[in-house]
Parts: structure tokens; sequence; C-alpha cells
């Protein structure tokens, strides 16, 4: 980690400086507008290895898989093979548009079918939509189709979505992005969805529920199929947050079991890299129900050409064009390089892998859900006075370890959700582990290691209530 | 298998810890009928066979790098200085999550701060955010943004010139609202002069779809005489050389940002751009970047104003974003450090003498005909023949001349959109020329 304190791109700035060389123009200048024109642009003037220096710096600066395990839950940070980033960067892709016709896109839209085939297969679902950017604008895809589907049956009272208090933020306010109210579904004493306040809460008004299976707590929600049918009976529908089907490809099927609309992270289980906030594809695939409603347009194959179509009854469009292409390309190599019986080892070693870190940890760090788990766990680090899970996630840096997610979900006090995924080493988990058990140890002999923690970064703990008060937001020279 | 390590014989040490027999045992929550299904997936491949089958798919393309290339309409062929992707591909950026551990992440939260501000600078505003998914959900993010502010007033007012594909987008997000959507003809000052007080906030594009600059002085003072917001969705090339919306009094800008040292990868990932006067800043909706220091005082980020976003807030959150376009927007970032004040400056100039030669020669031949309006790097031109046909022979000769607007209006037959940039040469350019000439023979 690059320990130095790195300038802004501005304070590097001197007059008459430019990193890149453009040539002069090769056709005879046309007069400029002259009262539409702007006085100043105020950005930086550096050279180019001034620019290079500067943001290779930068990136010295950030933890990440390539650098360090980084187990943090519910993002399912697995290696980025490599192999995806030559596929998506072969200028067959990059330099296409996206507007060039049919005829002339033959290529990646044969990719974008397959890809379509392949991930409602692993599902168990009809078709698919390649759509949405990320998670979040999945859900915004399946809650959109739920209420469609309800009002094309003329039903228009079903304006409530039922969200397990487990669920991750973004779930209810996908609900209140298409107006619908949310009702919170208590968690069982085994972590699983409440029966009886589902079916209480279950009438005419409630358009479905959004599900996550497994669920933020890394574990397999057993009733699954008897909440699917519930709700269907009620006339409802369910909607599938599919962020955590890293522990499940090849092993089980969502659509199997009644799921009606499912948004995939192909950015978490189909590897590819996050890139420090996205991009992401959250695209959608639905079962019988819904097919018809997807967002458009879709992949389809006429007469052996590929084309684009919008689904009969469909949502419409997300977002211009075709989805986050790059990534689709991305995901598309990694599934083709593990086949069936890869996706299958996938998800049996990243649910060894967890249970087997638990195994080591939870006698020091309590767990409020204690049955075997999935892909993660969510373990407690409230077991010394005085001592929080913050603290525990900053002293894992100094161990040299990403943090694992901290205070989340939000049911289980002080929760450290850890998820290793199934591309570390055993020696890797021990070495977690190890560092788990030692810092437990010195939450009791030397908290203050702790509470000034961590001590190997460029900067130590930063003051966000003083940054939110009064927010600086951009250089002001 | 190269990226799955634990063996055989690992697995047996680690089920020895867990106190299991198999690993199929951790499994039995699962129902059991459902347990294990066939997948039909096609056989697995090795690294060297998945990538010649995916270079034969890509080859399949029409590439730009080829190709004498007119054609944008939102998605643009610009260049790309070979350190953005160089730097940007580095796995420290490429294989970070959200920097939601400040320490450990100052790389991205301050490559976020700088692409804030510059992107700021940029736009003529001070509040950014960390983009959204492209420029269409941007825009509509914005709407809703500027609906919410007034609430009573439930329409909003867009350009019939905006590029259709957001125009759908704006209604797939709005469909589920009380808000209504109005769309204007002629140029954004009149419309904002006529605004009525239903109007929560008049869109104007900086250029509108068919490539038209509008002047929009004064624009900003008769919307906010109307009670409303002015909102400019504007490209980020030609305000290295017009008049920034924040000088020209937007309330909210938004932009597409894949020109800024992205490539137009069959149209994804792409960037939203989003920023709104400070005065805004708290409703503006997406990941914010701010500076911050430590008990020593040092300078550091973190993300800020997080009491708006859905991990905090849930259903009260102002959207449900939450992964954005991290990466693309740091492309933009190192690529507005890298070209900086001068070499945006020339890009844009590039454009336009370019795109106004191009016009021009154009203007020429017999039977087509120019725009007369303001242009930067995109404009109309009306043709002899279906523009469908034209751009059917020449693409297959590999010369891409622009969009057709059937597309989009299929009673617009013979209407060609044609973008000229800097990448073009004038070898190019006079190439366009003679095969449009040819074509409509
Ligand atoms: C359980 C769950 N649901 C939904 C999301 C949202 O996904 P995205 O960030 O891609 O929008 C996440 C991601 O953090 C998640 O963990």
């Amino acid at each position: 980690m690059n320990l130095r304190p790195e300038p802004l791109a501005y304070e590097l700035s001197a007059p008459g400086r430019c990193g890149a060389a453009l040539p002069e123009p090769d056709v005879p200048e046309t007069a400029l507008p002259e009262g539409l024109l702007r006085d100043d642009l105020p950005l930086p003037e550096i050279d180019e290895l001034t620019a290079v220096r500067h943001f290779t710096r930068l990136s010295q600066k950030n933890y990440s898989i390539d650098t360090e395990f980084y187990p943090l839950g519910s993002c399912t940070m697995k290696y980025n093979p490599k192999a995806n980033e030559a596929a998506a960067s072969l200028p067959g892709w990059r330099t296409t548009h996206p507007l060039a016709g049919a005829e002339f896109s033959q290529g990646a839209l044969e990719l974008m079918y397959r890809l379509q085939a392949m991930l409602v297969e692993i599902g168990g679902f009809k078709a698919a939509s390649l759509q949405p950017a990320a998670g979040a604008h999945g859900e915004l895809a399946g809650v959109l189709m739920i209420r469609k589907w309800h009002r094309d049956r003329g039903d228009l009272k079903r304006v409530k979505m039922l969200i397990p208090d487990s669920a991750h933020g973004t779930n209810p306010a996908t609900c209140s992005m298409v107006g619908f109210e949310t009702v919170t579904i208590p968690s069982d004493a085994d972590g699983g969805v409440d029966l009886a306040a589902l079916a209480a809460a279950l009438d005419d008004t409630v358009a479905g529920i959004m599900i996550t299976n497994p669920s933020t707590l890394g574990l397999f929600e057993r009733n699954i199929e008897k909440i699917a049918k519930l709700v269907h009976d009620a006339g409802g529908l369910v909607y599938g947050d599919g962020a955590n089907l890293n522990a499940i490809t090849g092993i089980f099927r969502p659509g199997d079991a009644g799921i009606d609309v499912m948004h995939f992270n192909l950015h978490k289980t189909f590897s590819t890299p996050h890139g420090g906030g996205g991009p992401g594809s959250g695209m959608v695939a639905a079962g019988e129900r819904l097919a018809d409603y997807l967002p458009g347009p879709i992949a389809v194959k006429k007469d052996g050409r590929f084309d684009m179509a919008m689904p009969k009854a469909g949502i419409g469009r997300l977002k211009a064009f075709h989805g986050n292409f790059g990534v689709l390309v991305r995901a598309y190599t990694y599934i083709r390089m593990l086949g069936a019986p890869g996706l299958r080892r996938l998800a049996e070693t990243a649910v060894l892998n967890a249970n087997y870190l638990k195994a080591k940890v939870e006698k020091v760090y309590p767990l409020k859900y204690g049955r075997g788990c999935m892909h993660e766990f969510v373990a407690m680090g409230n077991f010394v006075e005085g001592v929080h899970t913050l603290d525990i996630a900053k002293r894992l840096i100094d161990y040299g370890f990403h943090p694992p997610t901290i205070y989340f979900p939000l049911i289980v006090p002080e929760a450290l959700m850890i998820e290793p995924t199934e591309t570390e080493t055993r020696e890797t988990l021990d070495a977690f582990a190890d560092a788990l058990l030692k810092i437990a140890e010195e939450a009791r002999t030397e908290p203050e290691l702790l509470h000034s923690a961590p001590h190997v970064t460029p900067v130590g703990r930063l003051d966000e209530v003083a940054a939110a008060r009064c927010p600086i937001l951009c250089y002001r020279g | 298998m190269p990226f799955i390590p634990n063996t055989d014989s690992d697995r047996s040490r680690m089920l020895a810890v867990i106190g299991k027999p198999s690993v199929e045992s951790l499994f039995g929550d699962i129902p059991e009928k459902l347990r294990y299904p066939e997948l039909d997936l096609p056989p697995a491949l090795s690294e060297m066979e998945i990538l010649r089958e995916i270079e034969a798919l890509a080859a399949k393309n029409l590439s730009s790098s080829t190709c004498a290339w007119f054609l944008g309409a939102g998605a643009y062929n610009h260049f790309i200085p070979s350190l953005v992707p160089a730097i940007a591909s580095r796995g420290e950026f490429l294989s970070a999550y959200t920097p939601y551990q400040p320490e450990v992440s100052q790389g991205t939260l301050q490559a976020i701060f700088e692409y804030q501000s510059m992107a700021g600078s940029l736009f003529g505003v001070e509040a950014m955010n960390a983009s959204h998914y492209d420029g269409a959900t941007a825009l509509a993010e914005a709407v809703l943004m500027a609906a919410r502010n007034a609430p009573g007033r439930e329409t909003v007012v867009l350009p019939a010139a905006l590029h259709p594909e957001y125009k759908e987008v704006i209604r797939t997000y709005l469909e589920p609202l009380d808000v209504k959507i109005r769309e204007y003809a002629g140029t954004p000052a009149a419309a904002a002069a006529s605004l009525d007080p239903s109007a929560a906030c008049l869109v104007a594009a900086y250029p509108d779809f068919e490539g038209r600059v509008h002047d929009l002085s004064g624009v900003a003072d008769a919307v906010h005489a109307a009670g409303a917001l002015l909102v400019v969705h504007a490209d980020p090339i030609l305000l290295g050389l017009f008049k920034s919306p924040g000088e020209l009094g937007a309330d909210i800008v938004t932009a597409e940002g894949q020109a800024l040292g992205n490539a137009m990868n069959y149209g994804g990932p792409f960037l939203g751009m989003m920023g709104a006067a400070s005065k805004y800043v708290r409703k503006m909706p997406g990941r914010i970047a701010g500076q911050a220091s430590d008990a020593e005082g040092r300078r550091g980020f973190v993300l800020t104003l997080s009491a708006r976003e859905q991990h905090i807030r849930r259903e009260k959150a102002l959207s449900n974003i939450c992964s954005n376009q991290g990466l693309v927007m740091l492309q933009a970032c190192i690529y507005l450090a890298t070209l900086g004040k001068n070499g945006l400056r020339k890009v844009a100039e590039l454009c336009w003498h370019k795109a106004h030669y191009a016009a021009a020669e154009i203007a020429k031949l017999p039977g087509f005909s120019v725009t007369k309006d303001i242009f930067f790097k995109e404009f109309l031109v009306k043709t002899p023949v279906p523009a469908q046909s034209i751009y059917d022979k020449l693409s297959r000769r590999c010369v891409v001349p622009g969009l057709p607007l059937s597309r989009y209006w299929p009673d617009r037959t013979h209407e060609l959109l044609v973008c000229v940039t800097e990448m073009n040469t004038k070898e190019q350019i006079d190439l366009l020329a003679a095969s449009l000439k040819e074509a409509s023979k």
C-alpha cells in the first residue's frame, strides 16, 4: 500500500501542459460561434508521465482482490479471471456500435442470445433480458413487471410488497420507486421467513414478495416452495433477489421453486470485476407468468439470423442500447470456461469455504443463527465490552485483509458478514481465521490496538460526520 | 480448475474441521427433489479455446477501427489516449469493490473526488455524483429529482428531439408515478416562455438528438420564473468549447459520459453523469465522495451524504441505485486529467471544424441538403434516396454514413444523422461525400 500523500490532479497542474498530443485540423477551418462559447475551462494541465504516476499511485492506495483477500459479505469478491478481460477488450467489441444494425452486429447478438439461454438454464427460467445495468436496476425491472402483470389483469389494488427484515436496502428502495408500499416480514428464530407473519400479511392488496435465497444471513430458505405457494395462492408473485446465487449454481434452480422473476448479479456470481463501484449487470430472468413482461429489447433468433425484439407485454426500456455489454462478454467467457460441472464445483467450494471459516471462528465470534451456512455467514463482533465490530474490521486491515461487510444485515447486532468465495486457497482461509482469532485476543488484552486501527494505511479513520456536515465535494483551488 | 483451487484432499481436511461427512451434506437445507438439476450447458472450454471462439464472434461486428465511421446518435467514436485503459485496467482499481472502507480505498475515493471536481468544472456546477448507469437513466433520475422537488407539479417537459431511447427510459421510470410527460417541438427558449404552473422541470438537450445546439441564454430565468427547474442534458465533448450548463443557470445537469475516454463497446458499459447546483445536493441521488480528515489532520476522502441512499434509508431513499459505473467513471477521470484544459478544447475544435467541412461537402452533392441550424459534431442531412438503403450499401463497403432516422421514425425515410469527430480524417470525409453521391444515383 502506498502511504505517501498524493496531491490532486489539480495540484499537479502547470499552465501550458497537456497529456495528449492531438493533430492540427486537416480541413479548412470554420469560424466558431462566438456568442455561445465558454471563456474558461478550468481543468488541470498535466503531462502524460505525471498523469501515469498520479493514477498509478492512487491505485496503490486500494485493497483489491488482485492484492488482498476480500471477504466482503453479499458482494462475492471472487477472483476475476484475466481471460474475461482479454475477451472483453477485443477490438471487435470495443469498436462496434449499438446502432450499427442487426446485419452488422451478428457476433454481438449471437453472444447475447447464447448468454440469455445459459442464464435461463442456470436459473430454471423461461426467458431473460440483459438490459439491467446492476442488481438494483434488475429489481426495478422485476417489480415493474409484477406491477404490470397485475394491472393487465385489471387488478389495480395490489400496491404492497412484502420484504423480509433481512433484505438488502435496494429491495425497499426499489418498491418506493414504483410507488409500492413495503411491508416488512420478520424472520423466525431460525433465520427464515416467519411463515405465520407471512400468512397474516397476505391479502388482495399484496402484489408479491421480494425474497433473497440464500438470504443475507447466508442461510438457505428451507420453506422456499411453501412461501411461493402461499404468495401465489393469495394472488401475488414472487421476486427473487439473486445476489447470492454463488451458493447454488448447479445445485438448485430458483425457477424450479416458483420464483417468477429474478435478477442475477453478473458482477458477483459470474466473476465480472466490480471496478471500484461498477459497472455490473443485473440481468433478469422470468418464468412462465412473467416471460412476456421482460424489459427489452432482448436478443432473438429468426431463420438462423440474430436480431433484437421487444417482449410482447414488456415494461419497456430500462437504459439506452443493450445493457452493459462489456460485462456480458466477461460473464459469457466465465460460464463457458466452467461448464455445468464447473458451476457445481464453484458453488460447492464457495459453501465449503464458508463453512470451514465459520467452524474455525464460531467459538469466539458468536452467531445469531447457528445452522449450517451457505456461501457466507454472519458473526457478531460484540463479545468484549467496549470493542465493536467496526474496531475488529479496522484491525483486520493491519493484518492485510479487507474487512467483511459490517452492520448488515440489520437484524444481527454488530454484524460481521463474511463471504470467502470459492477462489481462495485453504491456506488463505487459515490465515484469515488466525487473524480473526488473534484480534479477538487483542480485544481482551490490548483493546487500544483495535480502537486506533488501522495503522498501515495512508490515512486513519476519517471523520465522516464532519464530512457530511460541511460537504466539500470538489476541488476549490 | 485454475480459479477453484481447493483440491479433493483440501476438501477432506476441511470437511473434517467442519465435522461433516461430505460436501453434499452441506446442502441439506435445499429441498431434496430440487437438488442437483441436470444443466444443459455447452461443455467447458479451456482459456485458449474460449478466446478463439470469442475472437470469431467479435470479428463479426462492424468496427470503427477498420471503417470510415460517421455513426453517433448517443455512442461516439472519440480518441482514447492509451494511458486511459492501461491504468484503469490495473487490478487495484479493477478488482476493488465500492469504497465502503475508506482507509483501504483512498485510490478509488480520490479518483471519484477528482472526477467530481473535473466534471463539475466542465458542467459549471459544484456537485456531481459518482455516476449513474448511463445518460438515459441519469436523465430519468434527474427528472424524478425535479418532480420530487416540486410536489403537486405533475408534468415534466421534454424536447421532442430527445434521443428516442432516452424518452423510452424516462417513460419506463415515470409510468408508475403520477407524473405526466409533455414534449415541445421548438426551441428551449420558446418552451420556457410558455411553461405552465403544472411543470416541475424543463429539459433542454445540448445539443438535441438532431444535433442542433440551441442558445440557452435566458432559458433558466424563464424556467425559474415559472417555478420550475431547468435540467440540461449535454454532450461533454461539446462543453470543451461551449458555455457550460451551470453558467447558463441549469439546476440539474446530466450527460452520457462515454465519449470521455470510453469505447463504444456495443453500447455499454457507459457513464451516466449527473450534477446539480449546490443547493440541491441533498436532493440528488447517487453516491458522492467528499473530503474528510483523520485524527492527525491528514486529508482523505469518504463516501458522504449517505443519508440519501438505500443502504441507510431503505424505502425512504432518493433512489435504489447501489452499484454504479465506477470503472467507466475512472476512465473519464483519467481522460479529463490527461487532456485537461487545452486538450479537451482542442478535441472539441477538431470536431467542430471537421463536422462543418463534412456538412459543406455534403451540401454540394446533388439532391442532398444539410441543416441550417447551429450544430457541433452531428448534423441532419436530407437524402435524395432512402437513407436506410444508403446506410446498407455504404456500410457493406465499410463507410458507415450515420443513422437513418427511419430506424426510430418509420416515416422519416430520407434523413440521415451524420456524426464527425476528431477521429475522421479529411480523406474519410471526402470518401463519405463521394460514396453518398454514388449511392444516390
Ligand atoms: C442482497 C443484495 N441485493 C441487491 C444488491 C444490489 O445490487 P447492485 O449493487 O448490483 O445494484 C446487493 C448488492 O450489494 C445485494 O447484496
